[in-house]
């Protein structure tokens, strides 16, 4: 989609007046906020391709283990982008993964709900949790960072106190039977163009394990909702009237006020966003793990964030874009599993997110007074 | 029927024991600048907001078009074509000119529940409305915040013509700018009353009102002084009449007395 847009602001600027100097490609290019993020994960891709080509790291089995830690990251982070482009922080995001995991597989195990039904409450506390952190921090006034770091607390602490009080212990398992023949679980748990691995396994091409069927079985769930949340999230931020409402109450609510912008229902919806999103990427994690654990999604909220930033999302709010994070999180994901391939020892990665997250708040920073900058 | 397009008759506006506006009344007719001048604290701010709903008067009466208005929100007056551009110009910096100028008022297309932002019109209207001005927006996908302050001040009241104004109310346009900026500022908002706007110019410099303005009324302490035709009143008389004005005319006196002696 972001494609699609540039080939159009080039368009208009070839058909425009005369007298107007031409905007050169690459000025046009710079002004997008994802850059960064595109160039970092060409980079990234460029030094494991040195590094570990011949390891195996981009086989179809290795390319897929990395992309799905991508893709799951993504799924947040898209959603975090968009939450701080309005203008707000989510730091409640991990809890309510946390949180999601039981609402899927309490009801499911212990009530004898079925599994779509636990699945759809889930996705309705999500949108309460995620109502209620809105209209806190827009009628409060408050920053939405204490808000929802208050919301961390409380929802992690409900997550374990319930579930404890329910099942006496902090994990519930058996989940994977149920998943067969339920009409929604397969959303969440489809591998697909099984066909394709299947065929690609037949002429050779991919490895196979000892039986002849492929090691790679299909593109997991995660990374299909990761494309499909990404593209319709671009198309929402360039192309819709709710999209230009997000930037406005992010850059200057006061200002977006003024001329109409019903600012509060626009952040509250994105708070509702970021609270589905968690719950998207619960599902996907607990329908894949057969089991739901109180401690999931633990500091995800700021890997999400950091994903976000690397993207190029703006703390202030105003600025940023989606397809950003979603490199951002490619970037992240793809180091952490990387990192495996090399000599380097895992604890690295952590120093790795820091210095790169740092560089991309300076990156912006940079940007951001450009942007700015009065002639 | 009365020439005037809009009246504001004796309007009042007390907070709690303070009187904040006093029987003020201002008519404007069809393409008429009216420059309201007062100095800090005569009960501008108090007026404006008055004219443009947000506060309701609690005295005197509005008649736009020979109708009596009574303004409930900002949203009434807008809606009625009195459209006021505040010091903060509601523009997004780190937004397009294309996004700024729709911002809220999106033109959309495509069937229902697929309606989509025309960017493409809305960049030509953009590019079109800056273009009469004669502002070079080089592209109207670049951030507002590479335009200069005089460019930010246009493109806020070429929005609030766009979308309907009858009646401009400009919350001092001019203060944050330099000489040449302030200038085609003051170009633009004789152009736009010579289309049929009126136009109510708040401002405390004499200097820049009193070029492009057809009638002057000075605000003191929350009371009009007054309401003058440019012919009945000259510069130095408004000065004068804008508190501080005596103050300053002793200054230069004095001033002058210091020069005298010090030359001698």
């Amino acid at each position: 989609m972001s494609t699609k847009s540039k080939s159009i602001n080039l368009k208009t600027d070839i058909n425009q007046d005369e007298r107007l100097k031409k905007v050169s490609k690459l000025k046009l290019l710079l002004n997008r906020p994802e850059l960064g993020a595109l160039g970092g994960a060409i980079l990234v891709f460029i030094f494991f391709g040195i590094v570990a080509g011949d390891t195996g790291m981009f086989s179809a089995y290795g390319m897929l283990n990395f992309l799905d830690v991508s893709a799951n990251l993504g799924i947040i982070a898209i959603a975090a982008a968009m939450l701080m482009i309005g203008g707000e922080f989510d730091l409640s995001i991990g809890s309510m993964i946390g949180f999601a995991g039981i609402c899927i597989a309490i009801p499911a195990i212990y009530w004898g709900w079925p599994l779509w039904m636990s699945i759809v409450f889930a996705f309705s506390m999500a949108v309460l949790v995620g109502y209620f952190n809105g209209i806190l921090v827009v009628k409060t006034g408050l920053p939405s960072f204490i808000v929802t770091l208050a919301m961390l607390f409380i929802l992690r602490g409900a997550t374990l106190a319930l579930t404890r009080l329910i099942t006496g212990r902090t994990q519930v398992p058996g989940l994977r039977v149920l998943i067969e023949n339920d009409p929604v679980a397969w959303i969440f748990a489809t591998d697909t163009f099984k066909w394709l691995f299947t065929w690609l396994g037949s002429m050779k091409l991919i490895a196979l394990r000892t039986d002849g069927t492929p090691l790679a079985t299909g593109i997991p769930p995660s990374v299909i909702w990761f494309i499909f949340l990404a593209i319709v999230t671009t198309w929402i931020l360039m192309k819709t009237r709710y999209g230009n409402w997000i930037f406005a109450s992010g850059g200057d609510k006061i200002g977006a006020n003024n001329v109409g912008v019903p600012v509060g229902r626009v952040k509250i919806s994105l708070f509702i966003g970021t609270a589905v999103a968690a719950t998207i990427f619960a599902t996907i994690q607990v329908l894949d793990a057969g089991s739901a654990d109180t401690m999931r999604g633990t500091l995800k909220e700021l890997e999400a964030i950091a994903a976000a930033v690397v993207g190029g999302c703006l703390l202030t709010g105003g600025y940023g874009s989606a397809i950003g994070a979603a490199f951002g999180a490619i970037i992240f994901g793809t180091v952490s599993m990387g990192i495996f391939y090399t000599d380097v020892d895992t604890d690295w990665f952590k120093v790795f997110l820091g210095a790169m997250m740092l560089i991309a708040v300076i990156f912006n920073n940079y940007i951001r007074r450009k942007v700015t900058e009065s002639k | 029927m009365s020439d005037y397009l809009v009246q504001f008759n004796n309007i009042s506006k007390f907070f709690g024991k303070v009187i904040a506006l006093k029987d003020v009344t201002m008519k404007l007719r069809k393409g008429e600048i009216m420059c309201l001048l007062g100095d800090n604290g005569a009960g501008k701010s108090t007026l404006i907001k008055t004219l443009a709903g947000v506060h309701k008067p609690d005295e005197g009466e509005i008649i736009v078009e020979d109708k009596k208005i009574i303004f409930d929100s900002p949203k009434d007056a807008l809606d009625i074509g009195i459209a006021t551009v505040y010091q903060d110009l509601a523009l997004v910096s780190l937004m397009s000119v294309t996004r700024n100028f729709f911002m809220g008022r999106e033109p959309m297309k495509g069937p229902p529940f697929f309606k989509t932002f025309d960017i493409e019109k809305a960049n030509k209207i953009a590019a079109e409305r800056m273009g009469q001005i004669g502002i070079d927006v080089r592209d109207p996908s670049q951030a507002v915040g590479t335009m200069s302050g005089g460019e930010r001040q246009c493109l806020a009241i070429s929005r609030a013509i766009y979308f309907g104004a009858k009646v401009l109310i400009l919350d001092e346009p001019t203060s944050a700018l330099g000489v040449h900026q302030a200038s085609v500022v003051l170009k633009y908002i004789v152009k736009a009353a010579s289309q049929g706007l009126a136009v109510i110019l708040i401002t405390h410099n004499v200097h820049h009102a009193y070029p492009v303005g057809n009638s002057f009324t000075v605000l003191n302490r929350g009371k009009s002084l007054g309401t003058y035709e440019k012919k009945d009143i000259t510069r130095e008389k408004l000065l004068s009449m804008m508190a501080g004005g005596e103050e300053l005319n002793k200054l230069e006196v004095e001033l002058e007395e210091m020069n005298r002696l010090s030359s001698q």
